[in-house]
């Protein structure tokens, strides 16, 4: 193909997502969904050639790896591990009760069971992208409640850090003995790297920390892009490679690689939301629209659930309560990420995961906005003791 | 002493918070990247906040100085190190100030308190060594020098708050007397 087909179509790409970002912006919503939506109509209405095609995949790729390693800069090793001990119990309610419902809907719909727990992980993992837009949006940082909402996509992204890697293994498939040995040369990889960044994360980063932004740039992207293919080769999940870079990495490299990386990541992301929507078949869209439907209403419930106990552990009363339940109802990027290991496995895997996202995307964010309206509602219903126990504190 | 609590945002960075006297919750939010974050909370619904300020970091700082205080208690800390007994402050007029468009002399800042005005900072220059009819405004920084004790009198003095005379003069005098 020539070059200059190849800039015209993916220059297009590029610019619609950038009007759909601008939408986004002025519906004060986050862009994933649209994004997602903009690949699906560009599949529907144009084909790209070859080219666009294999440059768009490697695109996506890309952004899935960044998206992860941004992740793991987020977080610095102490506050994964003060989380973790914190917030054990609430973390494990929310991993029953979210993962099940993905996974036996998985089952109901005559997935094989590998791509039922593709789904598990699909329903399980909230969008800390689009929760943290919420709270920041909406001034909600210093609530009482916020807390807890980031303590649980913590806990989680941590769960996912090493759900990816089994998940790898299996998919490669093979003989019983042959997923057992890449099962165990996976949690193996993950466990060591998961150490050493933990350990010696402090030396990376200064290693890493040189003055020049340009070389820093460089040095970052092209360590994450090693680490993350390595572990591909290692059946780990490059992704998962990457997250742990982001882990290891702290302090000032960290505050500096994040901004510096984040337009790179926006950009790749974007691309990677795209690339999803256009691989999805439209003809699959109708027949996954109830099972959608059903999944977002149980496991917005469900998700519902744990934001509300969780809130109620840390003293916070009915509307906070309502507000953590809420925020925490969205799915996205990951959920995204985990349906499209699983395309080849379950073709109707993909179009549920987009509608799912799509309708949870939506539906947390609107909730959450009416706490003043809605809270009180939930408050009237219940005249046991979860009745008195809300009132008790409002007239202390 | 108000008990500030002290929560850890992952991701986001630290928040300080406590409980007001006056029923709202207040707080910081230190975030990672520097900014501040001021809030308080809804009277009606105390988890969520009502309002919040973002702030850079040096636009906090401007903050907690008009708020007051903390100058006083932060920068005397650091110059009583360099000279014992020596305490040298940067001393903003707030709006309430009495001596708004009053000559310098008639705070009679010396005699009331011990401490001397070496110089005015205003407008981003500085005056140094103004005479007692140099006329003070609302906005200008007052510097500061004396005892650690006569530089919290100034402080007081320029913002109008009458002094705690009896409590101040038995422990006053002997430290003011030996330096």
């Amino acid at each position: 193909m020539e070059l200059g087909q190849l800039f015209l179509e993916i220059g297009g790409v590029i610019l619609l997502l950038a009007l759909v970002g601008r939408a986004a912006g002025r519906l004060g919503i986050t862009p994933i969904p649209l994004y997602l939506l903009a690949g699906i109509g560009l599949g529907a209405v144009m084909s790209l050639g070859n080219a666009p095609e294999e440059f768009i995949h490697t695109g996506a790729e890309i952004g899935a790896v960044l998206l992860l390693f941004t992740l793991g800069l987020e977080y610095t090793s102490e506050e994964l591990s003060s989380n973790l001990k914190a917030n054990r119990q609430i973390g494990i309610i929310d991993l029953a009760l979210n993962f099940t419902p993905g996974l036996v809907a998985g089952f109901l719909l005559g997935f094989t069971p590998l791509a039922a727990v593709l789904l598990g992980g699909v329903t399980y993992l909230t969008s800390s992208g689009i929760a943290s837009k919420i709270l920041r949006d909406f001034g909600r940082l210093g609530n009482r409640e916020t807390p807890l909402i980031l303590a649980v996509c913590v806990i989680e992204d941590v769960v996912m850090a090493a759900y990816l890697p089994v998940v790898a293994a299996l998919l490669i498939g093979g003989t019983l003995f042959a997923v057992g040995i890449n099962l165990l040369v996976a949690l193996a990889a993950f466990g060591l790297a998961f150490f050493l960044a933990l350990r010696y994360g402090h030396v990376l980063s200064r290693v890493m920390n040189v003055p020049s932004d340009e070389a820093l740039l460089l040095g970052v992207l092209g360590l994450v892009l090693v680490v993350a293919g390595a572990a591909d080769q290692l059946n780990v999940s490059a992704a998962i490679g990457a997250f742990l870079v982001g882990i290891a990495l702290s302090g000032e490299v960290a505050d500096r690689a994040r901004q510096q990386i984040e337009p790179l990541r926006d950009l790749f992301a974007a691309v990677f939301f795209v690339f999803f929507g256009l691989q999805l078949n439209l003809a699959e869209v109708p027949s996954v629209l109830l099972p959608a439907i059903l999944l977002t209403i149980v496991t917005g419930a469900t998700k519902f659930a744990v934001g509300w106990m969780g809130a109620a552990r840390a003293g916070v009363q009915l509307r906070g309560r309502f507000r953590a339940g809420t925020t925490l109802i969205p799915r996205g990027e990951f959920s995204i990420l985990i349906a499209g290991l699983g395309l080849g496995l379950a073709p109707s895997l993909g179009p549920l995961a987009a509608v799912y996202v799509l309708l949870t995307a939506i539906l947390g964010p609107v909730l959450s906005r009416f706490d003043a309206q809605l809270a009180p509602l939930l408050q009237r219903r219940p005249r046991g003791e979860a009745g008195k126990e809300v009132s008790a504190p409002g007239q202390g | 002493m108000v008990k500030v609590d002290e929560t850890l945002l992952p991701g986001v960075g630290m928040r300080y918070d406590f409980d007001g006297r006056f029923g709202k919750r207040v707080g910081v939010i230190t975030h990672r990247d520097g900014r501040r974050e001021l809030f308080v909370s809804l009277k009606e619904d105390p988890d969520a906040c009502a309002q919040s300020i973002v702030l850079a970091e040096d636009e906090a700082e401007v903050v907690s100085d008009l708020m007051g205080g903390s100058t006083v208690t932060r920068r005397m800390g650091q110059s009583m190190q360099d000279i014992e007994g020596l305490a040298m402050d940067w001393l903003p007029l707030a709006g309430t100030t009495p001596f708004d468009g009053k000559p310098l002399g008639s705070t009679m800042m010396r005699t009331r308190t011990g401490a001397s005005i070496v110089a005015i900072i205003r407008g981003g220059g500085a005056i140094p060594a103004p005479g007692p009819e140099f006329v003070l405004h609302a906005g200008d920084t007052v510097v500061v020098v004396g005892t650690a004790e006569g530089v919290t009198h100034a402080a007081r003095l320029l913002n109008g708050q009458p002094e705690p005379q009896k409590t101040r003069a038995k422990t006053g005098s002997p430290v003011a007397g030996t330096s």
